[in-house]
């Protein structure tokens, strides 16, 4: 009897031990339900797939529930992952976890925006905010030449390090500093539709010679661009945006938003689950700041300003197409 | 089975959860070995602990037909206390600590006293302070996270070795303020009362409870639960979060009310809410080990909040 159990242990240890020898990867998005996370899940899990890794996926219960994402980081260790791809909802307080993580051997690359400090996660692979914002900002200054200019900004939210990146690289590229008399309203939008329209509501009260605006991403736009037409004025604003969600991408071919700059979360997260199967069969870590690229995307090229259609950008767009 | 022996089994109400929850923790262990482990259960433990400690004081409100909406802008406004209190402030971090608690206790004290002094309603009083602390939360960390806490306040954090298992300081004292709670509510008379202010508040007077007193008791006695419970979300995440406790309102109730203990007031138990809390915690935990999104534990989430209300009601209508 005592034999029969030990026998049908040793058995159970030995599947438990050929399970083991497929890596596990985990990916922690902010949130479940933005398509943004949806597409990086859906691209992580087919590099998943392919390279013959089990995937597993947790999420935050709303964009800054880092409680959430501190959970799925212990329950993604419990369940063997030897590495964590995450997007911090709180760049800061996800830290403390994410070092117990690494100090366990876990290999952690954060993913879509970078932790506080940077180099507290192995590597970051990201869409160069910065540069996304220099991209919609050169394709004003083209579209405005030295006509004067009157600037609202709907931001994300105070201190939120892609906010940061986007705007001051939407100032490099116009050619103007943060502080700049052009810049007539700044709002929180909160990278949300119904808030980006409250701002852009505001902002057309404070200024209602506004002719351009810069929007966090395109919900945001969206909704700034509801308020414009409630006030008659869709036609001679010039709005610009980042993200290349299918919903944006549309919105800048039937001519709402004038230029967007697409991001790319599937490519993002296929190179992050490449990465974490050379850690399985290496023991290499990935490391640095890997550029997951951007283009811009518009229907009205400006000369001096590289940019592509939006069918091209419909082809890659992330969201429901 | 004779009558008798039926009288002493718990009430459907605290039976049904329980059975709920071994059956899950037994699914979940077919379906992934790495559950059923001392360390697994240690990690479920000390991932609920923060919501565990917060839903005891729920709980006790819940007993008096009250509920509290505040609790996890309550437990974030503590916690940015007494971060704030030690790191920018450079004050002991133990009367860092304290501090946090009496700001937390005091947020219960409003609360008790806008209920039981002006005859307002739990909900809307709470509703009420819940954006008051949130707002103070945020103003006063500026809306950005405290980082650099010192070590000595991460203490209930740390780990001890029980065998194989490490388990946290404060998992230890979650379980200790459930028996604590268990027994006062159960052995003492200020605990008694506590059941039959719920049960029906004008009977309680008129047997001589000093009601107002009770409920005054309760609220700020909840207030202190989350002034714990910023203690051990500062121990935890290591950081003084502002965002912290988000959802943790909602989340209490939950596991309250999937606990059996009744909305209504009067009915229920420490023990159902330890088990609703685990529930909870073991669906998250079993569904990540299984590689399930975590959506589906929502979803079964919501089914159970359901049928413990359900069960409640028909239980009710019997009796």
């Amino acid at each position: 009897m005592r034999l029969k159990y030990f026998l049908a242990l040793s058995a159970l240890g030995t599947v438990t031990a050929m399970a083991a020898e497929q890596p596990v990867i985990g990916l922690i998005t902010k949130t479940e339900i933005n398509p943004f996370f949806v597409k990086m899940k859906e691209g992580a899990q087919q590099a998943a797939q392919a390279g013959g890794a089990k995937l597993l996926t947790g999420a935050g219960k709303s964009d800054g529930d880092n409680a959430g994402q501190v959970t799925a980081i212990e329950n993604m260790i419990a369940a063997g992952a030897k590495t964590i791809l995450i997007t911090p909802s709180d760049a800061k307080a996800i830290v403390p976890s994410i070092k117990k993580a690494r100090d366990k051997g876990v290999m952690v690359i954060a993913m879509d925006s970078p932790t506080e400090p940077m180099d507290a996660a192995d590597a970051l692979f990201s869409t160069d905010n910065h540069k996304a914002g220099v991209l919609i900002g050169r394709y004003a200054k083209a579209a405005f030449a030295d006509k004067p200019v009157k600037i609202a900004a709907l931001d994300l939210f105070p201190g939120h390090p892609v906010g940061i990146q986007r705007l001051a690289g939407f100032l490099e590229g116009f050619g103007i500093k943060k502080g700049d008399a052009s810049i007539v309203c700044m709002q929180d939008s909160y990278g949300d539709q119904a808030k980006g329209q409250t701002a852009m509501e505001n902002c057309l009260q404070k200024n209602p010679g506004i002719n351009l605006v810069y929007a966090i991403n395109e919900p945001a736009a969206a909704g700034a661009f509801k308020a414009l037409k409630a006030a008659g004025k869709d036609k001679g604003v010039l709005l610009v945006s980042v993200d290349g969600g299918c919903t944006g991408v549309r919105d800048v071919k039937s001519g709402k938003i004038a230029a967007t700059a697409q991001q790319y979360p599937l490519k993002m997260a296929a190179l992050g689950v490449e990465a974490g199967l050379a850690y399985a069969k290496t023991g290499k870590k990935a490391s640095g700041y890997v550029d997951t690229g951007v283009t811009l995307i518009t229907d009205k090229p400006l000369a001096g300003v590289d940019s592509k259609d939006t069918q091209a950008g419909l082809d890659a767009c992330w969201g429901r197409k | 089975m004779n009558a008798r022996l039926l009288d002493r089994l718990p009430p459907v109400s605290t039976l049904g959860p329980f059975i709920a929850l071994v059956v899950a923790s037994l699914f979940f262990a077919s379906q992934s070995e790495r559950f059923l482990s001392g360390q697994n259960f240690s990690l479920i433990l000390q991932q609920v602990m923060i919501v565990g400690v917060i839903a005891l004081g729920q709980t006790l409100i819940v007993l008096t037909a009250g509920i509290d909406l505040s609790c996890g802008m309550v437990m974030a406004l503590g916690s940015v206390v007494m971060s704030k209190f030690a790191v920018d402030m450079g004050i002991d971090p133990y009367v860092a600590i304290a501090c946090g608690i009496a700001v937390c206790t005091a947020f219960g004290a409003l609360n008790g006293a806008l209920v039981t002094r002006i005859k307002l309603p739990a909900f809307i009083v709470t509703l009420g302070t819940m954006n008051i602390a949130f707002a103070l939360t945020q103003i006063y960390s500026g809306a950005q996270t405290v980082t650099d806490v010192p070590d000595s306040m991460m203490f209930f954090g740390n780990t001890f070795q029980l065998g194989q298992t490490s388990i946290t300081y404060g998992t230890v004292l979650m379980i200790a303020l459930y028996v604590v709670t268990w027994l006062f509510l159960r052995d003492t008379a200020p605990g008694r009362h506590v059941y039959a202010v719920g049960n029906n508040p004008e009977s309680a007077r008129l047997t001589g409870i000093a009601t107002g007193k009770v409920m005054l008791g309760v609220y700020m006695a909840a207030g202190l639960f989350y002034g714990i419970a910023s203690m051990l979300s500062v121990a935890r995440m290591g950081v003084g979060d502002p965002q912290a406790g988000a959802t943790d309102n909602l989340d209490s109730i939950t596991a309250v009310v999937i606990g059996g203990t009744s909305l209504f007031g009067g009915r229920g138990s420490i023990v159902g809410t330890l088990i609703g809390v685990l529930i909870v915690g073991v669906f998250r935990n079993g569904l990540t080990l299984m590689g399930v999104p975590s959506v589906y534990q929502v979803l079964v989430t919501g089914v159970l909040v359901i049928l413990a209300v359900a069960t409640d009601q028909l239980t009710h209508k019997k009796g």
